[in-house]
């Protein structure tokens, strides 16, 4: 990439790709498994979210920092021990200043290690392109994986609980759902389902290209 | 034996690390559209899962916890893990040319397969002993391969069956997968 061609256009672009063109989750199909297992709050959500873009931002600062000296053949070990570091920091913060959150997510939180997200940007963008626009595509990302999780949460919350809250606060409640709500949204199938007909919606509107 | 046996089983059908932990996803609707593929993936998880248990659980008993770095799990089992599955890809090659091209393309994924650390963490996170966790691999390693045959089989059927053109592909899966899921619930009960 030639460096005066980089302008402001390309930043946005970067910027928000991530976000509807290729959305981690809705199309891309990546990283599912935080998608569904800790999207039955969106407080859990919320706090994977911001969980996950910390650890794509740093990993992508390091890695594209890093990119000229990493050697070719041992470059996966190296990212993997590069975002194994920020979970482990991540969980450790977690433990220490948000304990109830660190409860719900449970493993889920250990296994960013292991989200294709992260793992994919940086093989994919942040080992080939500058600091600055690896910062850009891990926003862009991880803003993309924040609305999906939202997206999620907020159907699987409501339908489920009949209410919404967010971290302990109660925002509202609905009259009858409240009373009786369903709580196979809160289950696991739930997730499925939820999670199919999210993407089956957002393919007939034309927000996602068909296969 | 009893409490090996319920751990078996709660890994296998009840606690199934597909349906009800939502761990190893990416096969599961990626690779899985031929039975005879979904077998070899499931093998070659369940061998990895086992191995990866008992090289983590050993690490965990007689390192991390004597010496209190258990914080230290995270980087430490997932380099195991891939160098495990470096290890486990070499023998094979050597050994049974066979069963390394039936399951070739599939053991390079398997070092960022959630499932794998997955069972790594929950045996340490239940405090398993090592015998324990080996049987609470073997256990998820075989609910992973039922499900990967069971969804296989429903896809070979979905790929030719008309529906919404929307719905194709990803979206059918995903409710398939509900549907699936519901049915196992019912298992719930049995412990």
């Amino acid at each position: 990439m030639v460096q005066n061609e980089i302008n402001g256009k390309q930043f946005w672009k970067e910027f928000v790709k991530g976000i509807v063109i290729s959305n981690p989750v809705f199309v891309l199909a990546l990283g599912l498994c935080p998608t569904l297992a800790i999207t039955s709050s969106l407080s859990n959500a919320l706090g994977m979210s911001a969980g996950v873009i910390f650890v794509l931002l740093c990993s992508n600062i390091i890695i594209s920092s890093m990119r000229k000296i990493i050697p070719d053949m041992v470059r996966i070990p190296v990212f993997i021990v590069i975002i194994a570091t920020f979970v482990t920091i991540l969980s450790l913060v977690f433990q220490a200043y948000l304990p109830p959150l660190y409860e719900s997510l449970g493993i889920y939180l250990a296994l960013i290690v292991v989200n294709c997200i992260i793992l994919g940007r940086a093989e994919v963008f942040a080992s080939k392109n500058s600091v600055l626009l690896s910062i850009l595509d891990a926003l862009g990302i991880g803003i993309g994986f924040t609305l999906a999780l939202v997206i999620i949460s907020f159907i699987r919350e409501i339908l489920g609980t009949g209410s919404l809250s967010i971290f302990g606060k109660v925002l509202f409640k609905l009259p009858v759902l409240s009373e009786s709500p369903m709580a196979f949204f809160i289950l696991p199938p739930g997730a499925f389902l939820v999670i199919g007909l999210v993407l089956a919606l957002f393919r007939w509107l034309g927000v996602i290209k068909n296969e | 034996m009893n409490n090996l046996l319920s751990i078996f089983i709660v890994m296998a059908i009840i606690n199934n690390m597909i349906i009800s932990k939502f761990l190893g996803l990416c096969p599961f609707f990626g690779v899985s559209k031929k039975i005879s593929n979904a077998v070899s993936m499931g093998v070659a998880v369940t061998l990895v899962m086992f191995i990866a248990s008992l090289a983590t659980s050993v690490i965990y008993n007689f390192i991390l916890v004597p010496f209190s770095i258990e914080f230290m799990n995270i980087v430490i089992y997932i380099l195991v893990i891939a160098s495990l599955v470096q290890i486990v890809e070499l023998i094979i090659k050597r050994t049974n040319i066979n069963l390394y091209n039936a399951l070739g393309i599939y053991l390079p994924l398997i070092t960022t397969n959630c499932a794998v650390l997955g069972i790594a963490l929950i045996n340490a996170k239940e405090g398993y002993s090592i015998i324990e966790s080996i049987v609470s691999a073997l256990g998820a390693g075989v609910g992973f391969t039922l499900m990967l045959v069971i969804m296989s089989g429903i896809r070979e059927k979905l790929e030719v069956s008309d529906c919404p053109k929307s719905m194709r592909g990803l979206p059918i899966a995903f409710i398939t997968a509900a549907l699936l899921a519901l049915a196992f619930m019912g298992f719930s009960g049995m412990m």
